[in-house]
């Protein structure tokens, strides 16, 4: 029943995206197509949301269409519900905030078509049951999400981008059909059912594992496959980049959880040293790779790699728990990890609007072109600010409850029996409060440049308030935050069938506990109270403003800056982006950027002015894929004389190459 | 009728670390004037000081926001929650189980980030260096934090604060070298935490060094009040979590009668003054650092956080 | 009591560990004396530790040995040798000082790991001695490697024999005659590169090992 709701909304997506093929270049196309987008999400989100509350069996569905013989098949079990609700929650909320950013994009005729289509193959990906259609799904998310990246085309960043986008994209794919293809054996089972059912020996689900790593980490953004993520998802217009980080990344994960923890029956233990190494490794870099930019949009799309890492940080403790036989662990990892998946699309989606805002009312995407706009757009800079505490993971919103619980997580692993585990695990941990530290001076920088300070160009200082179905779009994810932050309870319980069914194992239920708290393993260990925490300050805060108010003064006066006696009038001495991150790139920037400050004083006696010129260097690109890039291009050159041939020459090598395939036959049979 | 006085035993730790935050600071200074000769200001000086700010009006710049008024109630009530959910004189009060060690820690990460925010909020540059040092030496401190109660945490099996209290008052503890570690890399974090003397100067406020003191620079007035005292409660935090957790001495429960109380209040307030002295000999006994040198400083109490932690999750008998 | 007696021995060890930290934390070269002469301190009180808990008392001699040799007289004797020499007293490091604690940290891991797994049979105590006292040495190694100036590899190369003596002592029966000789082959050790310093710095006008490399051609 809810399955087929969510397929008749797939199919409504298909026709607004045949819809805005054909209004794309009327006046009207803009409302009609996210209005309608807007409903059909709401739908699926319905359905999605009964089918895990209610926890519905898993349904099935066969329907006729891709390869004759197998048909595609369709499920809808706890898992595919749950990242059902996030991507349709995802795309209710970026329709919702298009209705009124959707408005200043000068080619929507390009965006229209594409939108639909992007959030149809993002539903089906969920709901696909055999590999043949949810790698075609997969292919359909790729491509309508490129066309979105390759919107704005004339940009030569975003031409790019778009190219790094595909190539990385059908590396992926590859990478997943290999692994489809190992699964499904000699016989070509390709039902998700038939490989569930059979039995994979150690060597294949090791290279199945690598496999899914690769397809999947290269669309979530795993450290070294992340290249492509900070140029693709900012090049989108803003509520396409919102559905890109915080959706599609998500639907990555989903793939790999459902590869690994459903279809793959026992990876061994090593396996989650690797996952655990290469999370390690993408949640500190994506955060100082952040620190280092000034591109508000890219600044963000660099978190979501550093967040995908924290994510792959619970599965990979949650597969060391789980062959070690330590399902109640497994399961508290696992929750941790599908939880920040809720949480992170939750709040990047909203921090890509405020950018998408910021973006429409200044045309600025620089923060060094940015502040003081907490003054001109008062809404939606509270509204960004609730986005940045929450991805800071400070309490008492959703970002700290789910890192609380990895935190949990990681201090049970000591019973783990293989020392590579025990030696590895306290260093992740380590990483993971220093990733989340780093977040935090992060959005200081980003919120305390962007928005607070003095406008430091004429755009910024006349930018004018959001729009209000934009408002209302970052107003619902901010209150969702908050609830999903004081409320934490009822999401675990909502993902407990989820463990059930991935690790056999499931967390004490939360509803029950008293004062809605949270409690991972049992009361005298550890707890949380979200709720509490919240009132308390809020509490104690509004206490403390009433009493000061009426028993001390309450006499405000307002003058210049003070500024030690310095005041500056002009805005240039302000603190930057650049600057702001000055102190942690010297800390950090000299071994994970090779970063080089240079100073160039003029003479005694000149009045020229002095210089400071920073140079970075990405290490990963410059080792890893210059490298292959340059090599490619060489055998492209040597390549390049085949162009010039006789036909001959063709008719020869073509001959040739004949003849050695026969022989390459007759040796083989 | 249980409840009211676990209720009320609740609202005396709120209103006792309210009480005696400033006291901690007026006593710190009074050992360090002493420790160089000086007479010093009472000690009760800092009391004073609170009462004149919040009779005076306050100034603020033309351009600051609404942030920048709300923050210092938001920064003093996180911190204010957090210092009620240490056990100062009793553990297993009514509350102390809504947030454990991680969430203090992270609270006290939310009352830095909007301090952060408040310093940024002007646009001048003294804010701007003050919040972006605090953060920098935030970002090597949480995680020192965090490896510590992850060390702690796994000695006496739980993060909550009043279960690993009451363990560390049993005679099973011994003596280990990750509790040691565990102490140095703490008392480095607490010194960090507060600017206090190695780090940062609590007494100065025209430096081109200073850190804590440059992002109030702005404030005044009642503001200035409240930032004042949350960071004496701050200190007061950090000072009762190293006695509750190496120095559990006199720790009553909760539902332990009248007479234990009283003692563990007693002896939290020796606790404290003992903990003031002590701060106040070793600041006058060291010099300042660079600020490039504190990167390095931190980065051995993390080194030693990760050291504690792999010592214990290498081996159950460690 | 005995496990009082376990717990003394288990601190005193890791302090060693600990102290051993310290000195890869330093900066300045009379520091990182004063750091190693609490490091031969410790070693001494470890030792004493263990020839009470044994009931040897060959070991108080080694006790006392350590005390005197390595926690005054090499010390005292070093600080005099940078006066008398005028070295440049900021230690240069290879590696920036966290880093070289990172890879401290690995290796102090790496020591327990391979000792726990491998004296899977011994007592509890012997087995944690041991492990630290790898820890020791690897971290001895440490300083040798990733310090420019021949005092500060001279600190590191006695630590480092300070972890030699430690896992001697925690191995119950060793004679009085190997820890004697050991002290003594110090001793000698410590005279043959003091002299060396000296040569050094008369040929080359630093100690700064990278002239000897110079000089050897292997640096350009």
């Amino acid at each position: 029943m809810y399955l087929d709701l969510a397929l008749a909304g797939v199919a409504g997506f298909l026709c607004v995206a045949l819809a805005g093929i054909a209004l794309a270049r009327s006046r009207t196309a803009t409302p009609i197509v996210y209005g309608a987008s807007l409903l059909l999400s709401l739908i699926v989100l319905a359905a999605a949301l009964a089918a895990l509350l209610a926890r519905a069996p898993a349904a099935s569905l066969v329907l006729p269409l891709g390869l004759p013989w197998i048909g595609a098949h369709f499920r809808l079990d706890a898992l595919a519900a749950f990242f059902l609700v996030v991507v349709s929650l995802g795309g209710a909320t970026a329709s919702l905030y298009a209705l009124g950013y959707g408005q200043h994009e000068e080619a929507p005729q390009r965006v229209l078509p594409f939108y639909p289509l992007f959030l149809a193959g993002m539903t089906l990906v969920v709901l696909a049951d055999d590999a043949f259609s949810f790698l075609l799904c997969w292919e359909v998310m790729s491509l309508a999400s490129w066309a979105l990246v390759m919107a704005h085309h004339r940009d030569a960043d975003n031409r790019r981008a778009g190219y790094l986008y595909l190539v990385m994209a059908s590396f992926g794919t590859l990478a997943l059909l290999l692994a489809f293809g190992l699964l499904a054996g000699p016989e070509g089972a390709y039902g998700f059912a038939q490989m569930r059912a059979a039995a994979h020996g150690a060597g294949l689900a090791a290279l199945v594992l690598s496999l899914a790593l690769l397809g999947a980490g290269s669309k979530a953004g795993l450290v070294p496959l992340h290249v492509w993520l900070p140029l693709a998802h900012p090049a989108a217009p803003s509520h396409v980049s919102g559905l890109m980080s915080g959706v599609m990344t998500k639907v990555a994960v989903y793939a790999f959880v459902r590869i690994v923890f459903d279809l793959l029956n026992a990876p061994s233990w090593w396996a989650s040293m690797i996952v655990l190494a290469l999370a390690a490794a993408t949640a500190l870099l994506g955060v100082l790779y952040a620190l280092m930019q000034h591109d508000l949009k890219r600044l963000l799309a660099y978190h979501t790699v550093e967040n995908i890492g924290i994510i792959f940080i619970g599965l990979g403790l949650a597969l060391g728990f789980r062959a070690a036989g330590m399902n109640g662990a497994a399961a508290l990892a696992l929750i941790a990890a599908l939880f920040h998946v809720f949480n992170h699309s939750l709040f990047k989606s909203l921090l890509f609007f405020g950018s998408g805002a910021v973006l429409t009312a200044t045309g600025e995407r620089d923060m060094e072109k940015l502040g003081g706009l907490i003054h001109k757009m008062p809404l939606a800079s509270v509204a960004f600010l609730i986005g940045c505490v929450a991805i800071s993971a400070l309490p008492p919103l959703n970002g700290f409850a789910s890192e609380w619980l990895t935190f949990q997580a990681i201090l049970l692993s000591p019973a783990l029996p293989q020392w590579g585990l025990k030696i590895l695990i306290p260093g992740v941990g380590a990483v993971l409060a220093l990733s989340a530290a780093l977040a935090a001076a992060c959005f200081v920088k980003a919120f305390g440049v962007t928005f607070l300070g003095r406008a430091r160009s004429d755009a910024a200082a006349q930018a004018g308030e959001a729009d209000r179905w934009s408002l209302a779009a970052m107003f619902i994810l901010a209150a969702l935050c908050l609830l999903a932050g004081i409320l934490p309870g009822f999401v675990i319980d909502a993902l407990t069938p989820l463990s059930q069914a991935l690790v056999n194992g499931r967390m004490p239920p939360q509803a029950p506990i008293a004062w809605l708290a949270i409690v991972p393993i049992n009361e005298s260990r550890s707890s949380y109270d979200g709720l509490l925490v919240f009132l308390f300050i809020s509490l104690s805060a509004l206490l403390t403003a009433s009493a000061i108010h009426r028993l001390a003064s309450r006499r405000l006066r307002r003058g210049p800056a003070w500024d030690c006696g310095f005041p500056v009038p002009t805005p240039i001495t302000q603190y930057s982006a650049t600057s702001f991150a000055q102190p942690i790139r010297r800390v950090f920037g000299t071994v994970f950027f090779a970063a080089r400050e240079r100073v160039t004083m003029p003479p005694p006696g000149d009045m020229g002015a002095a210089s400071l010129a920073v140079t970075l260097r990405d290490l990963i690109w410059d080792e890893i894929y210059a490298p292959i890039a340059h090599g490619v291009s060489r055998a492209g050159d040597r390549l390049n004389a085949l162009q010039f041939l006789t036909i001959r020459r063709y008719l020869s090598i073509v001959f040739v190459l004949l003849v050695l395939l026969l022989l390459v036959l007759a040796l083989w049979l | 009728m249980a409840l009211i006085g676990a209720l009320i035993l609740q609202l005396l730790q709120m209103l006792l670390v309210l009480a005696l935050a400033p006291g901690l600071i007026g006593l710190v200074r009074k050992v360090k004037a002493r420790l160089l000769r000086r007479r010093g200001p009472a000690i009760v000086q800092p009391y004073r000081d609170l009462a004149r700010l919040l009779r005076k009006e306050a100034v603020i710049a033309e351009n600051a926001s609404w942030l920048f008024r709300a923050a210092p109630y938001m920064i003093f009530a996180a911190i204010w929650v957090a210092a009620a959910l240490i056990p100062t004189f009793a553990t297993g009060l009514l509350f102390s189980w809504s947030g454990d060690m991680i969430a203090i820690i992270a609270l006290l990460g939310s009352a830095r980030f909007f301090l952060a925010l408040a310093g940024m909020d002007v646009g001048t540059s003294f804010g701007g260096i003050g919040s972006s040092r605090e953060m920098m030496i935030a970002s090597l401190a949480e995680p020192a934090t965090l490896m510590i109660v992850f060390s702690l945490a796994l000695i006496a099996g739980s993060t909550s604060l009043s279960t690993i209290a009451e363990f560390m008052t049993s005679p099973e503890v011994g003596l280990r070298v990750s509790l040691g570690l565990a102490l140095i890399a703490l008392v480095i974090v607490a010194l960090a935490e507060n600017a206090r003397i190695p780090v940062d100067n609590p007494a100065t406020h025209l430096e081109l060094t200073m850190v804590h003191e440059a992002m109030v620079l702005e404030y005044s007035g009642r503001h200035l009040a409240l930032i004042e005292l949350a960071a004496a409660l701050k200190l007061l935090l950090y000072v009762s979590l190293i006695a509750c957790l190496f120095l559990p001495v006199g720790l009553a429960r909760a539902e332990d009668g009248a007479a234990a109380l009283g003692w563990g209040l007693v002896a939290y307030v020796l606790k404290l003054g003992f903990g003031g002295a002590l701060l106040g000999f070793f600041e006058v006994s060291i010099a300042k650092m660079r600020v490039f040198r504190v990167p390095q400083f931190l980065g051995a109490a993390l080194m030693l956080g990760l050291l504690a932690t792999l010592l214990r999750f290498v081996s159950a008998s460690f | 009591m005995p496990h009082l007696a376990f717990d003394i021995s288990h601190l005193l060890a890791g302090g060693l560990v600990v102290v051993s930290f310290m000195l890869l934390y330093q900066e300045r070269l009379y520091s990182l004396l004063n750091v190693y002469a609490l490091h031969a301190v410790v070693l001494a009180l470890a030792v004493a530790w263990q020839a009470y808990i044994q009931d040897a008392p060959h070991l108080y001699v080694a006790a006392a040995i350590a005390l005197c040799f390595k926690a005054i007289v090499i010390p005292l004797s070093l600080h005099r040798i940078i006066e008398r020499l005028g070295i440049h007293r900021e230690i240069e490091t290879v590696v920036g000082i966290g880093l070289t604690m990172l890879v401290g940290i690995g290796l102090v891991a790496l020591a327990m790991v391979v000792m726990l797994r491998v004296t899977g049979g011994a007592e509890p105590i012997a087995r944690e001695d041991l492990a630290f006292a790898l820890a020791v040495v690897l971290l001895g190694l440490l300083i040798m490697v990733t310090r420019r100036n021949a005092v500060s590899q001279v600190v590191g190369f006695m630590s480092l024999e300070n972890g030699l003596v430690l896992a001697a002592t925690g191995a119950r029966g060793m004679p009085l005659v190997v820890e004697i000789s050991v002290a003594f082959s110090i001793l000698i050790a410590f005279i043959v590169i003091g002299i060396f310093l000296f040569r050094i710095r008369e040929r080359f006008d630093t100690v700064d090992i990278v002239a000897l490399d110079q000089f050897r051609g292997e640096r350009r």
